[in-house]
């Protein structure tokens, strides 16, 4: 095969059995979205912009949590460990380099990187070790709120990496945001358009490649260990590996979201490992429809906006809403809210898929 | 003298850590070994316990009488959220996990608005005793005891009662219970409830020794969580020997570097016991005798 056959091979990919969106119809509605979402800061100020570029940070977690609980079927409840390595990892990281030369960039890397590594390390124990779904959940849980107790009590001056303080419970401050090295002066990536920009840039990205990646025979792999491990391990498939490589690459997403957002704010603290942090992703995941990347992200956008509406107006309610909304999907919907609501309009085409 | 005096210390630690370890596990076990249902709002029927009982105890009941209190509401509180949530969700026993997730989001936030940050605390009872240079808490020896004595009453529930044997019955093939004319569902309420009414038993007995606060359930989480997980689903063959393995590893670490160090060390174990022991020991020994 030649190499422009097959970059094209792997673009077709980007529809396929495991995403539910396709055809002109699909793409079309999502020109139109994304062009309006390029269109919004011309209309907007540059303000409220920078600071909805808030919603998009979240949204890399929720496709890694859609990737690793969706569509590999692990309930993995700790995601926000691994964004809240990364975010520390940033801040440590460019407190320590500083913003020059590109190297908030290196930072990212690293710091995504070692949330990854983090992953793979755990990922190891946990799918090597053949755990069953339930005791995934709590296992990762257990870390991510160890991880907030252990950051909490970081409070003392001997708690520093370098010139960086961790700041225990106050949680850590003051490092530089994304800085893109540019001939003519650095661009630096404050709450603005420009941010605004990259991260929908980055976040178009991650989504198609995802959609590729799910489609791809690793997707469908890890979809077949979702149904019946049993059976994809007669198949001839190393589940645990598979299974591993979900959860490195959904965590490193998480990761991702914690730079972003470290970068974003210049600021992160053990709450965003919490329990209360940890249990939102789930929220918006599984509201939405944790089967569908796309799903997944009109999900997290919507419950997300319900949210920050609610907490805006100083509503205590917010948690108990987001709570409520849990348990009625699962008791109602699990699918998921919104894969329920488009669901009969989906009928016909699932009904020739299955006949396929 | 001054070995044996570290000698008790230690053993105090341990008995202590060993306390928290099954009281705050052994409710969860219960439902995940008899239901498969892992409860997230675990620790919110511990602070349903703890709230009640130290409400009574404002009100002068005296304490042995509101922690039964306590431990009776959790229980009423938990046969209501099986009826409700749990079992329409029998046939998906992972999305139990992610309803009583959200029952915990609920029951917090709701405790924050309806009841405030915080609690009034009852104050530890029984004072304190010497030994060596160190003074140590009566209430916390009482707690061991405790620990020991919920373990003995279950087991003696499971095999002696006709409750016991009914909910054995069911856990091991449900619909030939059913066919022999026992009332599954039933026994399914009376079981999360029972694990609810052990959890408010955990609440209501650490209440004193705490403060109150609406996301106290968290800090029972983790070391019930990793107890059940190293135990497995027997309560037991399983939760009790974790109990103890996780108990010396927390007290010893705990006495070495600090009490985060305990609950890190813990965690670390059994990770590592997850890859070795992946159906917890419980698992293991049943698969030896099997």
């Amino acid at each position: 095969m030649s190499s422009a056959s097959r970059f094209t091979s792997i673009l077709k990919l980007i529809e396929g059995p495991q995403t539910l969106g396709k055809g002109p119809k699909f793409w079309s509605g999502f020109t139109v979205v994304l062009l309006a979402a390029c269109a919004y800061p011309a209309f907007a100020d540059s303000y409220d912009v920078g600071n909805n570029v808030y919603f998009f940070n979240w949204l890399f977690m929720a496709m890694g949590l859609s990737l690793i609980w969706g569509y590999g079927g692990a309930l993995s409840f700790g995601q926000t460990a691994f964004f809240g390595v990364a975010g520390y990892a940033y801040g440590v990281l460019t407190i320590n380099l500083g913003d020059a030369y590109g190297l908030t960039l290196l930072s990212l890397v690293l710091a995504v990187g070692l949330s990854a590594l983090f992953a793979a390390i755990l990922g190891y124990f946990l799918f090597f070790g053949r755990i069953s779904g339930v005791f995934l959940g709590i296992v990762t849980l257990s870390v991510t709120l160890v991880l907030e107790r252990f950051m909490a009590q970081t409070a003392g001056p001997e708690w520093a990496i370098g010139k960086a303080r961790l700041n225990g419970f106050n949680g850590m401050g003051a490092m530089p945001s994304l800085t893109i090295p540019w001939p003519g002066g650095n661009i630096v990536l404050y709450p603005d358009v420009t941010l605004y920009y990259v991260t929908l840039a980055l976040l178009l990205v991650c989504y198609l490649g995802l959609r590729i990646l799910v489609n791809s025979r690793f997707g469908n792999v890890i979809v077949a260990i979702r149904e019946n491990p049993m059976r994809a391990e007669m198949l001839g498939y190393d589940v645990r590996k598979y299974q591993l490589a979900t959860f490195v690459i959904g965590s490193a997403l998480a990761g991702l979201s914690g730079v972003l957002y470290t970068s974003w704010g210049n600021y992160i603290t053990p709450a965003s490992m919490g329990m209360t942090a940890a249990s939102l992703p789930i929220v918006w995941v599984a509201v939405g429809g944790r089967t569908d990347l796309t799903t997944t992200i009109i999900g997290t956008l919507a419950v997300l906006m319900v949210f920050q509406s609610l907490t805006i107006y100083g509503s205590q309610y917010a948690l108990i809403v987001m709570g409520t909304l849990l348990v009625i999907t699962v008791l109602i919907a699990p699918r998921g809210i919104v894969i329920a609501l488009i669901s009969p309009f989906m009928r016909r085409k699932s009904k020739l898929e299955g006949e396929r | 003298m001054e070995f044996l005096y570290s000698l008790f210390s230690f053993f105090y630690q341990f008995g202590d850590a060993f306390a928290f370890l099954v009281l705050s596990a052994c409710g969860l076990a219960v439902i995940f070994g008899m239901m498969g249902v892992i409860n997230l709002a675990h620790g919110e029927f511990i602070l349903c316990g703890a709230y009640v009982s130290t409400s009574a105890t404002h009100m002068g009941v005296p304490l042995p009488i509101a922690i039964a209190l306590g431990s009776l509401a959790a229980g009423i509180a938990g046969m209501i959220v099986e009826v409700v949530v749990i079992r329409p969700l029998y046939k998906r026993p992972l999305d139990t996990i992610v309803a009583t997730w959200g029952i915990s989001m609920i029951v917090t936030q709701g405790t924050l608005i309806v009841l405030g940050t915080t609690m009034a605390g009852s104050g530890t009872p029984f004072g304190s005793f010497t030994v060596g240079d160190y003074s140590y808490s009566i209430y916390r020896i009482v707690l061991v005891v405790m620990a020991l004595a919920t373990l003995a009453a279950l087991w003696l529930m499971f095999t002696k009662t006709r409750f016991g044997i009914l909910a054995r019955a069911t856990i091991q093939v449900p619909h030939v219970a059913e066919a022999l004319g026992v009332n599954t569902n039933l026994i399914y309420s009376l079981t999360f409830g029972l694990g609810a009414a052990l959890a408010g038993l955990a609440g209501g007995l650490y209440a004193p020794t705490m403060t109150l606060v609406p996301t106290m359930g968290a800090a029972f989480m983790v070391e019930a969580f990793v107890t059940v997980v190293v135990g497995g689903a027997d309560i037991f063959l399983g939760t009790a020997p974790a109990a103890v393995v996780l108990g010396f590893i927390k007290a010893s670490l705990t006495s070495w570097q600090g009490q985060l160090a305990g609950q890190i060390g813990m965690l670390i174990a059994v990770i590592i016991v997850i890859r070795i022991l992946p159906r917890g020991i419980s698992g293991k020994i049943l698969k030896e005798r099997a």
